[in-house]
């Protein structure tokens, strides 16, 4: 077993690692074989990894790209992240890429799937939308519909068509890579001075890069060294990250809050690697399986319709009060529709639970981190007083 | 700043005098609505439903068009600072916040009375991420009846059956029981027949007048002007007699002005010379629309098509409501509203644009609310750039936030555009661009 | 002789460029925009024919073949300083009489005498002073007589307020009122009767090689040539308001396009990073713009940036690029938003970095976007010209080379010091163009 500090340095490296070299030698290992990217904020991992390629999640350049290219294609009204993976694709970064995943979040990344068909026309470029009627016999329908339409296009893309066996046995492993992100988020509720946040978003992130397979033992390994770790208790206050579903916060924002005296007890970072929120059927037609676990039981985000107005924003109580957490952080990306115009209705509902909050913007590539760390400072000395 | 000329100073032609009383009858009819015991509809104008909501007895409250109208009273800037002040961010769409703020400011409407509450949000997702939100927004103030009407965007390029399967099982199964309920109307599908039929006699005269600027000189402005073209067939009166007779004349006061030669229509009087013809990308800012206008129309700038007039449908490339076919119609209605297109396609539609109708060049209007529009123009511009050879030119303004206008550098880029066109043209000349 | 003059109206300095019918650049003027387009234009125009006269003299003088260039140098250098020297004694003498007028204020009326007697001293000191100001090789705070005699009335004034128990404001509220006075006037055109006295106070040490006769009778020669303003052309930002008829306006993005294919001709892609926006234009082989981007609302990246920062380091503006130079390494500076720039800045101060690196990571940020926008409009080709008045900054065009070979190889740049002109240089050429 190793300890956390080796496990994390390893995810760390490939954090930083903006050349994805992992991706690079999972490809070259074995000749034909095919990576698929993808944006956030969900795919069906299931479908990329039955057709024997590698769903590799693309989740911007971070804070330590120089972007100048990408730049070139937005706006200043616009978010950082579709910028930043121009930059990386123009540079040359993403050119084991062969195939490329845009979810419907937004319309900026909607609109980056047709600016991909025109940029990189070696590339196979896919809109994947999702269904915002969550009836079985509509929504799941289209899905199972799309879903279909996708499988097709892998199956042509690698030359190896997913049976459904193959697909049973992708969900197999996603279950399990699940259940086990699911573990490693009790956990730091549970003892949140043991597997601080910035550990787990790396170990969370290296599912992004990492065949699911590795990314379960590495998770399975991180549980243990952190469960056997003897750390300090810190009275700190038990917050929620909410908004960071897209473009990412720099590390150093998530260790700003943390050092503010704030443990993040649950987040929305890489929904893609929890948006299932119990197991996908392993038995019956597994694209059908996959739609109603869609429909049924994914997790809540801005980019989800909520046809029950009564129940709006209620997820975030309920997580409020499943994780025992004292307040929820808004933070969101700056110019991010999703998460802006989602967050005052949030706001509101929090506000009727008598849940304290507070709101902040960031870029992926934010360099100071002073008035962060003052407001979430504030934010939870103001819990503790209130408490 | 200029202001408004007192009204003498604005010709009207008869088909503007039309409009106006269309668009004010439907004001009084939402603001009577509660005391004739009419139930009210809200909706958006892409992939909009009227010929549906007119099966049901609906009044058809547009909010876009309530933020159109204050913007271009200039109240907008006040009523996006109300919804800043009420925790919505500087960085999200001034529509909403602009509909937003006026329900926190009494709800006025342009005729001075109180908006009705809506009985009934129909939710037409099409082409817009915001759409979604905003009326998530709206619910959540008015507690009302939502029915959302799920389009999927043409990620390759073209509906498919199964997304057409889709919109049309939602519309039996979600909106068309939703109306019902909400309006106590059964449903009969012969009148929405009806109602079609009548939409494809004004679809038919829509384009003619959209086509008559492939003429030169262009007959009218398919921007500036066409903004007041697209009104009756993209809001509430589509599928009415009015929306017809509303066409009908327009067509004949647009075919009497090419019998004269005459260009387009402005506030201002009659266009002078056509010097540029233009092609549009992009929603116009709302403002200070007549300034924006006039800065064009100044320099002899006419636009011959834009894409702006295809957010409610694209009419000139073939749709027609189809009344023997109304639900699959209404489906494919919504599923080829401009914004719902993927960003090749539009493309496609602006080379095509630029070619047929023989413009100078391309000329994005980037509208800081608006991403579905913007996120990716700048690569719009190079590629028609590349493929048509014509130079292509970029400003930036907003739909109704007035901080986001600069007239100066507006207009700035847009005479550096228009002498570049002039400086090319004579580019073969030894003496160039004097 | 037929000439053509081009005006570019800048929000804070006019410029003027004025040519003859071969393209061949005669004279310049710039002077500060004040708020009067109008007064600005006659200004630079009259500084652009007299420095048309200097290139006249010169020519006349290089006919005279047995004189080589030093000694001409010497000899025009001289004049100059003469020239420039009438020049500030004759606004002076102006700003004097603003002054006294303004001294008669009811509102100093108990002190009246008092106040006329220190103006009246201040006044003969700057005149005393004046040439040392003008003497060879003397360090001037400006072009600009504002600042020159300002400068000085203020420090002056300041003492002889104490001496003379004036109050300080007193004196400053006459000079202010007077400035603003003086500035609004186009001054006379009497530079034939300046060049005389310039003439008369030109030294030894320039005439050396000269016989004084040839010398006046090349001045007379210079004196004679009718300038004839053929044809003028304006631009400038906000040109909605600039003193022209609109067929005598061109844009300043044209303007600039052809100002740098007139300085480099084989100019094809050109980069101006001005105090209010920056511009990426691409040109083709005959100084035609084919394609152009600016800055969007967004100020990052435009010299105005660089100003925030010197503000919030209470530097001069001239001072960050030498001191970004000094720099040991350059961090990377993400806040390509010029509010959060200061916030970042602090920030990085508190934690104990480098002024001097933090500087030069701040003079890649504004590079960074500068390249962005050039990238929009089609990226860079060869030969590249950076004009504006951050390429006299060495930290940026330090960044910049080092970005432009990074991100496009070997590229011919172009960096003039005297770009400030490009835009003018343009609209003088369009005036060339617009007549046969």
């Amino acid at each position: 077993m190793s300890d956390t500090a080796a496990i994390v340095a390893q995810c760390e490296a490939m954090f930083e690692d903006l050349s994805f070299t992992g991706v690079r030698a999972w490809k070259a290992a074995v000749p034909g074989r095919k990576v698929v990217g993808f944006m956030p904020f969900y795919v069906p991992r299931e479908l990329i990894h039955a057709a024997g390629a590698l769903p590799f999640g693309i989740l911007g350049g971070g804070d330590q790209l120089e972007v100048i290219h990408g730049d070139a294609y937005y706006q200043s009204y616009i978010c950082r992240i579709p910028r930043s993976t121009i930059e990386l694709a123009v540079t040359g970064k993403l050119d084991m890429v062969d195939a490329m995943l845009f979810p419907s979040i937004c319309d900026v990344i909607r609109n980056l799937s047709g600016m991909w068909k025109i940029m990189f026309p070696k590339v196979k470029a896919r809109y994947l939308d999702v269904p915002q009627n969550f009836r079985a016999d509509i929504g799941g329908t289209f899905y199972r519909g799309e879903l279909g339409e996708l499988r097709a296009m892998l199956a042509e893309l690698t030359g190896k068509p997913a049976t459904d066996d193959d697909l049973r046995a992708s969900i197999r492993a996603y279950n399990a890579n699940r259940r086990l992100v699911r573990e490693v988020y009790a956990f730091r509720a549970a003892e949140p001075w043991k597997a601080p946040s910035s550990e787990v978003y790396l170990v969370m992130r290296a599912g992004m890069v990492l065949p699911v397979e590795t990314h379960s033992k590495l998770l399975a390994d991180y549980l243990a060294a952190a469960k056997a770790s003897d750390r300090p208790k810190r009275d700190n206050s038990r917050i929620i990250v909410s908004g960071a579903f897209c473009e990412q916060p720099p590390l150093n924002l998530i260790k700003s809050i943390e050092l503010a005296g704030c443990y993040i007890v649950d987040d929305d970072f890489m929904l893609v690697n929890r948006w299932e929120q119990s197991d996908v059927a392993e038995q019956g037609d597994p694209l059908a399986a996959l739609a109603d676990s869609y429909l049924r039981d994914s997790a809540d985000t801005a980019a989800k319709y909520e046809p029950d107005q009564a129940r709006k924003g209620r997820y975030l109580v309920e997580l409020v009060k499943k994780r025992g957490a004292e307040g929820v952080i808004f933070a969101a990306p700056s110019f991010c529709d999703p998460a802006l115009l989602e967050r005052p209705m949030l706001q509101r509902v929090l506000a009727s639970h008598d849940i304290p909050y507070i709101a902040f913007k960031y870029a992926e590539n934010s360099g100071q981190m002073q008035p962060i760390r003052e407001q979430a400072g504030t934010f939870a000395d103001s819990i503790k007083l209130w408490s | 700043m200029s202001q408004k000329p007192p009204a003498a100073d604005v010709v009207k032609e008869p088909s503007m005098l039309k409009q106006k009383e269309m668009i004010e009858a439907n004001y009084e009819r939402l603001s009577g609505a509660k005391a004739q015991g009419r139930k009210v509809a809200s909706t958006f104008v892409p992939g909009n439903l009227n010929e549906l909501i007119m099966c049901f007895d609906l009044a058809n409250n547009l909010p876009e068009i309530n933020a159109i109208q204050n913007g271009m009273r200039k109240k907008s800037g006040m009523l996006i600072m109300e919804a800043e002040k009420r925790g919505h961010s500087e960085d999200v769409c001034t529509y909403v916040k602009a509909d937003l703020g006026m329900m926190a400011k009494g709800n006025l409407g342009p005729n001075g009375k109180p908006l009705p509450e809506p009985d009934v949000l129909l939710l037409s997702y099409t082409g817009c991420f915001t759409f979604m939100k905003w009326f998530e927004l709206v619910r959540e103030q008015y507690k009302c009846e939502t029915l959302m009407l799920h389009v999927p965007y043409e990620g390759e390029g073209h509906a498919t059956k199964s997304m057409r399967d889709y919109v049309v099982k939602q519309l039996k199964e979600v909106v068309i029981p939703g109306l019902e309920k909400v309006s106590g109307v059964k449903f009969d599908i012969d009148r929405l027949r009806q109602y079609l039929r009548e939409s494809a006699k004004a679809e038919d005269d829509f384009v003619w007048v959209l086509e008559s600027a492939k003429r030169r000189p262009s007959p009218i402005d398919a921007y500036f002007g066409g903004v007041y073209y697209i009104g009756p067939i993209f809001t509430a009166f589509r599928g009415t007699p009015d929306a017809t007779e509303y066409y009908r004349l327009l067509r004949q006061e647009i075919a009497a002005r090419i019998a004269q030669g005459q260009g387009p229509i402005t506030p201002e009087g009659d266009f002078g010379q056509e010097k540029y013809r233009l092609v549009v990308e992009g929603p116009p800012n709302w403002t200070s629309f007549r300034d924006f206008w006039k800065m064009f129309h100044d320099e002899g700038a006419v636009v011959v098509a834009s894409t702006y007039t295809k957010v409610g449908g694209l009419y000139d490339l073939g749709f027609r409501h189809d009344p023997d076919h109304p639900l699959e119609s209404l489906a494919d209605y919504c599923l080829g509203c401009y914004t719902n297109r993927n960003l090749p396609s539009r493309i496609d539609l602006i080379e095509k644009y630029v070619r047929d109708y023989e413009a100078d060049g391309l000329l994005i209007n980037s509208i800081k609310s608006c991403n579905s529009f913007s996120a990716g123009q700048l690569l719009v511009l190079r590629e028609i750039e590349r493929r048509t050879g014509k130079p292509a030119a970029f400003i930036e303004t907003d739909l109704v936030d007035p901080r986001y206008f600069s007239a100066a550098n507006v207009k700035n880029r847009l005479e550096s555009y228009l002498q570049m066109i002039e400086q090319k043209r004579r580019g073969a000349s030894p003496r160039a661009a004097a | 002789m037929r000439c053509f003059i081009g005006i570019d109206l800048g929000s804070t300095t006019t410029k003027a460029v004025l040519m003859d019918e071969n393209l061949e650049i005669l004279g310049r003027g710039i002077t500060n925009s004040r708020s009067n387009y109008d007064t600005a234009t006659a200004v630079t125009k009259q500084e652009a024919r007299i420095g048309t006269r200097f290139t006249l003299f010169r020519k006349a003088l290089e006919s005279q073949a047995r004189n080589g260039r030093a000694a001409i140098e010497a000899v025009i250098g001289d004049l100059e300083r003469g020239f420039r020297l009438e020049q500030f004694l004759g606004q002076l003498e102006q700003l004097h009489q603003a002054c006294a007028r303004h001294a008669e204020d009811p509102r100093l009326a108990d002190k009246k005498r008092a106040v006329a007697a220190t103006l009246d001293e201040i006044f003969r000191r700057l005149r005393a002073e004046a040439p040392a100001m003008f003497a060879k090789g003397a360090a001037r705070r400006s072009d600009f007589f504002r600042d020159n005699a300002g400068s000085r009335f203020v420090q002056i004034a300041e003492g002889l307020a104490k001496e003379s128990g004036l109050a300080y404001e007193d004196l400053l509220h006459v000079y202010d009122k007077s400035i603003i006075e003086v500035e609004s006037r186009v001054p006379e055109d009497d530079s034939a009767d300046k060049f005389a006295r310039g003439f008369a106070r030109m030294t030894a040490d320039g005439q050396a090689a000269f016989e004084p006769a040839a010398l006046k009778r090349a001045l007379d020669a210079a004196l004679a040539v009718e300038i004839e303003e053929t044809y003028v052309v304006g631009t400038g930002y906000g040109r909605v308001r600039l003193p022209f008829p609109k067929e005598h306006i061109r844009s300043e993005i044209l303007c600039h396009g052809l100002g740098a294919h007139m300085m480099y001709p084989a100019t094809r892609t050109v980069l101006d990073i001005g105090g209010q926006d920056t511009k990426g234009i691409q040109v083709d082989p005959t100084g035609i713009v084919e394609n152009f981007q600016m800055n969007d609302r967004c100020a990052a990246g435009c010299g105005r940036y660089l100003g925030y920062i010197a503000d919030e380091m209470n530097l001069g503006l001239h001072e960050l690029g030498p001191m970004a130079m000094q720099a040991t390494k350059v961090p990377r500076i993400n806040s390509t938003c010029t509010v959060f720039a200061g916030a970042e800045l602090r920030d990085r101060l508190a934690l104990g970095e480098k002024r001097e690196d933090i500087l030069a990571g701040l003079h890649r940020a504004i590079m960074l976007r500068a390249m962005s926008i050039i990238s929009r409009a089609g990226g860079i080709r060869d030969q590249f010209t950076f004009t504006g008045g951050v390429a006299k900054n060495a930290a940026a065009v330090r960044e910049l080379r080092k970005l432009v070979k990074e991100n496009y190889g070997e590229v011919h740049i172009n960096i003039d010091p005297d770009s400030i002109y490009t835009g003018a240089l343009g609209a003088a050429t369009f005036a060339r163009r617009a007549v046969n």
